[in-house]
């Protein structure tokens, strides 16, 4: 029976593994001047240690050099887990993957030490060396890209729960000071945070304040008008106030129709409409 | 088949939708409601949506045919208590019902029928001198 062959990079990886994983650390402190003061040198010496080690495991199995074969699997673990650590840890995505491509100049340099005298075999295993290299770095850089999509998504939706309070002004009057640019995913969480505040409240009485809202186009428009409309249908009227001139401009231009909601300048004005509404009155003593 | 109580409450009708409404039982409720406010004289219809969790597009349209139709029959509509999910589906659907008054309670719903027959009373008594 025969045993899968090791691969030659693989020996030599084994051979001198440690005076390689020594020029690696070294090139990898040249690069990392400037950052020295993010990782310490243990982390960054465990980290290469795993590198190499995974590499030769892999490679004394697989002969193939594609890497996304299940030989490589426990390689690409590690180097799933190093590029969370080192986005994390602020690095961006180019220092990221030169962890992996700094390789290339050590392992190059044994390789030449190796296979000097045999220039056709130093040019295939050097070619073999450098696919799999690229591959696993930009491999590094995918997963650093999707970590830090995925905390670009948490603060999305930590920005959208933050933004949208509805407070209540007086028994039965709501106020939902709208700040930020208003887009269908907004519109939704704000109808629905203020559809569930009138229930709760038993509010018949809604103001809307678009005073923090930069730029009102027929979109956002339409959608103050929905919320408005669905307010309605529960029973509560609403008045939009915070209209500032640009904005006042802007939406006639446009050819908006705001129909028969209640608008108002400023929130003061609209509060004061709202308790005459509700027959009350605010005088000095 | 299910049927949806009227219950008649001094010059008002009281609907209370308990059930899941489907279009045979919304057909059937616009019936007996137009069957009942001309047989019990009603001033008023008070539609009490809190339990109806799903609309669909028909069902708010016979909303609105229902009210309509009370209006010809000279009686005031007022839906009361739609939940938040319910309105949203309506405003999407395209469906913001114009011509229907809304209140968010029973007690408020009470209130705007009781204000809308006290104007029409007072008409009414006018109309009666002039004659």
């Amino acid at each position: 029976m025969m045993v899968v062959s090791t691969h030659p990079i693989s020996e030599v990886i084994q051979r001198h593994e440690n005076e390689l994983l020594a020029d690696w650390l070294r090139l990898q402190n040249q690069n990392l001047a400037s950052r020295r003061d993010r990782i310490s040198e243990s982390q960054l010496r465990a980290n290469s240690q795993d590198f190499v080690m995974g590499l030769r495991e892999a490679m004394s199995v697989s002969d193939s050099v594609d890497t996304t074969q299940p030989a490589w699997a426990r390689l690409r673990e590690i180097l799933a887990e190093f590029s969370k650590q080192r986005a994390a840890l602020g690095f961006s995505p180019a220092e990221t993957a030169t962890f992996v491509f700094s390789f290339k100049q050590a392992l190059f340099g044994k390789l030449r030490q190796e296979y000097g005298g045999d220039p056709a075999k130093f040019a295939e295993l050097t070619w073999a060396a450098t696919e799999i290299l690229d591959q696993l770095g930009l491999f590094t850089v995918q997963v650093y890209t999707k970590t830090r999509e995925s905390v670009i998504l948490r603060q999305q939706q930590e920005l959208l729960e933050l933004s949208t309070p509805v407070v209540e002004l007086w028994t039965g009057i709501l106020a939902l000071p709208l700040i930020g640019t208003l887009d269908s995913n907004r519109t939704q969480v704000v109808m629905q945070n203020l559809l569930e505040a009138i229930v709760a409240k038993e509010a018949d009485l809604a103001i809307i304040d678009i005073t923090g809202v930069p730029t009102v186009d027929t979109l956002v428009a339409q959608h103050l008008l929905k919320t408005v409309a669905a307010a309605r249908l529960m029973g509560a009227d609403c008045i939009i106030s915070g209209i500032r001139p640009q904005i006042a401009q802007t939406i006639i231009h446009l050819g908006v129709d705001l129909g028969a909601v209640i608008t108002k300048a400023t929130l003061a004005d609209a509060f004061r409409l709202a308790l005459k509404k509700k027959n009350l009155s605010i005088g000095t003593r | 088949m299910d049927r949806i109580p009227l219950l008649k409450i001094g010059d008002f009708l009281l609907v209370t939708v308990q059930v899941d409404m489907h279009d045979r039982l919304a057909v059937a409720l616009q019936d007996d409601l137009t069957e009942r406010i001309v047989t019990s004289r009603a001033r008023g219809v008070l539609i009490d949506i809190s339990a109806l969790d799903i609309v669909d597009s028909f069902i708010g349209r016979m909303l609105g045919n229902i009210a309509a139709m009370a209006r010809i029959l000279d009686a005031e509509t007022v839906v009361v208590g739609m939940q938040p999910s319910v309105a949203i589906t309506l405003v999407e659907l395209g469906l913001s019902l114009p011509g229907i008054r809304t209140a968010l309670n029973i007690d408020r719903g009470m209130d705007l029928l009781r204000a809308a027959a006290g104007e029409m009373g007072a008409t009414d008594s006018d109309g009666r001198e002039a004659v």
